[in-house]
């Protein structure tokens, strides 16, 4: 990777971590509504992986903390913001929020709050792509915390018995919601849950973005060229709470410092530093430039927007074609 | 115009809309080298192969969702759930993903997923196969629910929700596969919206849907005979959304309404029929209406206990004869 692209990278992890702050104050400013779940501590994983995939071309879907996939995959950073402020000018107008992100001109297949409920859907647009016969993959992002629904394991089943090109990322973040992994499964290295299944897997940290995307790579052309399911399990933290109500009391600070030395881009940016491929001038400029961009760009964008029309708040319920039509 | 039964209308379908749209598939448990536990699906296997007629494992939520999933990016799954109880499992991927991914998107993911399912009680199978689960699917924004009575509806509303953008679910009958009745030879469309009068009458309305169609006709007819009374015998059919503006153009001309369902009458079709005759022709009402339903209670197996958990023609027959004093 040449250095034009590693500091692109950097600036891509810089953004998502100053947007994500970005939007925990107009959470707080209650620009935001409902729940909010932060990515911070975890860029490296959704950024690592689609860095090696074909963003636009292959579908991607997550859970509820999906603001940096939407983003890596293409989505404006303009109708994200807007979402959240529930504007008409959002990804989803408004109708959707945090949790549900859309951006198929991308293939950005949502966000969902059912914890477990996109392994199937996942599936099911690697069903479509074999229908097909077009060599796009699935690409399905889900926390350890999904592993416990019935779906992950249905879902394995079926993926693996029918050769389905759907690439499962498992984000390890230690905790589903506030209880730790080791108090609610038996088995915590999540990559060997899928043995059963036949499913092939590996497990790496998911902190340095470089091993992310030296695994990514490999997951991602097998599942392209063997035409079949892969499980990368990605070791990672969140540095803020699960979401914007969140106690912190099942966890401790010496624990959240430990983590926060492996910030994944003070890990990048380090290297990147040593390697002479950006100075700390430069790296200040890139964030003086990302935050000026936020604030006067996107969250203005955001702000300025209209809100959805009131009397439009029956639409979309159905699809807008002459009812009971066909063809 | 060829007599065929109920299942054969529902192959039919799946046959004709399979062999245009390379995209159109099937799934669901015993469907394909086995032919279909109603026989549905008998001979599909073969022709199409199991790229698109899946045998699935016995996992209805996550069949159901990649059915889902596979229709956000352009396919046509449809989905047979063996018995309406197993659809529970389903409801999760059903009511979370496809009733609501077209609306949480702001409209620009559709879900053309089709759910076949037969509901209604059978012969003696207990209370965990003979649910009756209408009252929970009518409940969800951004589904559509239809019912076919007759092996014509069963084919017409097949081909119009597989042709639909948006998640439909067909209930059809365990006790009405085999029932015999015209289909037109050329390809036709029912719709999925809208009431058809079965038979008009002057008298009173009786509103039905699915198996009690049948039970509203056989009473129509009995009422006739012997009591000189003109019942009009409305199929509901579609029961999401619902079509208020027929249903109340129906009683208008009768100014009395019945209401016939298989289901347990708290929430449901009947409650629902009701509150529309309220809203929208209180003042056509010479009678209070009246809902003839299943007892409340989970359907027992004995088949005396099961006979007189759910209603008949004859509970109709006397429910219209008290409304008309006669």
């Amino acid at each position: 990777m040449d250095a034009t692209d590693q500091k692109r990278l950097l600036r891509e992890m810089l953004f998502a971590r100053r947007f994500e702050e970005r939007c925990a104050e107009a959470y707080h400013e209650r620009q935001i509504g409902g729940f909010l779940h932060l990515y911070p501590g975890e860029e490296a994983c959704a950024i690592g992986v689609l860095e090696k995939a074909r963003t636009g071309s292959d579908y991607v879907v997550t859970g509820y903390r999906d603001h940096i996939h939407a983003l890596k995959s293409g989505m404006d950073p303009k109708a994200l913001m807007a979402e959240l402020f529930g504007k008409e000018t959002g990804c989803s107008k408004g109708r959707g929020g945090s949790m549900h992100l859309f951006d198929p001109d991308v293939h950005f297949m949502g966000g969902y709050a059912l914890v477990g409920g996109p392994f199937p859907l996942a599936a099911g647009f690697a069903k479509a792509i074999q229908l097909r016969g077009s060599d796009e993959i699935s690409i399905c992002f889900l926390g350890d915390g999904a592993n416990n629904q019935g779906t992950f394991h249905e879902t394995m089943n079926m993926a693996s018995l029918w050769n389905l090109p759907v690439l499962f990322i498992c984000e390890n973040n230690l905790y589903g919601i506030g209880t730790a992994i080791e108090r609610s499964t038996v088995e915590i290295n999540q990559y060997k849950r899928v043995a059963p299944y036949k499913i092939e897997a590996a497990q790496c940290d998911g902190q340095d973005i470089d091993v992310v995307m030296d695994h990514a790579e490999k997951a991602v052309q097998y599942v392209r060229e063997k035409r079949k399911p892969y499980f990368l399990e990605l070791m990672t933290y969140r540095l803020r709470g699960h979401s914007m109500s969140d106690s912190g009391a099942y966890r401790s600070k010496e624990e959240v410092e430990e983590w926060a030395q492996r910030d994944p881009i003070g890990i990048y940016k380090r290297r990147l530093l040593e390697a002479g491929v950006v100075s700390e001038d430069e790296f200040h400029a890139m964030d003086k430039a990302i935050l000026d961009e936020i604030e006067n760009e996107i969250v203005r964008f955001a702000a300025e927007s209209p809100e959805p029309r009131l009397e439009d708040i029956a639409r979309y319920v159905y699809t807008e074609k002459e009812a009971g039509s066909h063809g | 115009m060829a007599e065929m039964m109920y299942w054969q209308g529902i192959l039919r379908a799946h046959d004709e809309e399979m062999a245009r749209d390379p995209l159109v598939f099937a799934m669901g448990e015993d469907i394909g080298v086995a032919g279909g536990t109603y026989k549905a699906t008998s001979g599909l296997f073969a022709k199409y192969g199991e790229q698109r007629v899946i045998d699935t494992p016995i996992s209805e939520n996550s069949y159901t969702g990649i059915g889902v999933g596979a229709a956000m990016i352009g396919a046509r799954p449809i989905v047979e759930i063996m018995s309406v109880n197993f659809a529970w499992l389903a409801m999760d991927q059903l009511m979370n993903n496809a009733a609501k991914i077209h609306y949480m998107s702001g409209g620009r993911i559709r879900c053309p997923f089709v759910m076949r399912v037969p509901g209604g009680t059978a012969h003696q199978l207990g209370a965990q196969h003979s649910a009756r689960m209408e009252k929970v699917f009518m409940g969800i924004s951004g589904l559509r629910v239809v019912t076919p009575a007759t092996p014509r509806d069963a084919y017409g509303l097949l081909k119009s929700a597989v042709r639909c953008d948006d998640p439909v679910v067909i209930i059809e009958h365990e006790s009405m596969y085999n029932l015999k009745g015209e289909i037109p030879d050329e390809e036709f469309f029912t719709p999925l919206e809208g009431v058809e009068v079965m038979r008009p009458g002057k008298d009173v309305s009786i509103f039905a849907y699915n198996i009690s169609v049948h039970w509203a006709l056989d009473a129509a007819q009995k009422l006739a005979q012997d009591y000189g009374i003109d019942a009009e015998v409305v199929d509901l059919r579609a029961l999401k959304p619902m079509d208020r503006a027929g249903i109340a153009a129906s009683v208008r001309k009768t100014h009395r309404a019945v209401v016939v369902e298989e289901d347990e009458a708290p929430v449901g079709v009947g409650s629902e029929v009701v509150a529309i005759l309220n809203e929208e022709c209180f003042f056509d009402l010479d009678a209070a209406p009246v809902r003839v339903h299943a007892l409340d209670v989970p359907i027992p197996y004995n088949r005396h206990l099961e006979k007189a958990a759910i209603p008949n023609a004859g509970e109709v027959v006397a429910a219209v004869r008290k409304m008309l004093g006669r």
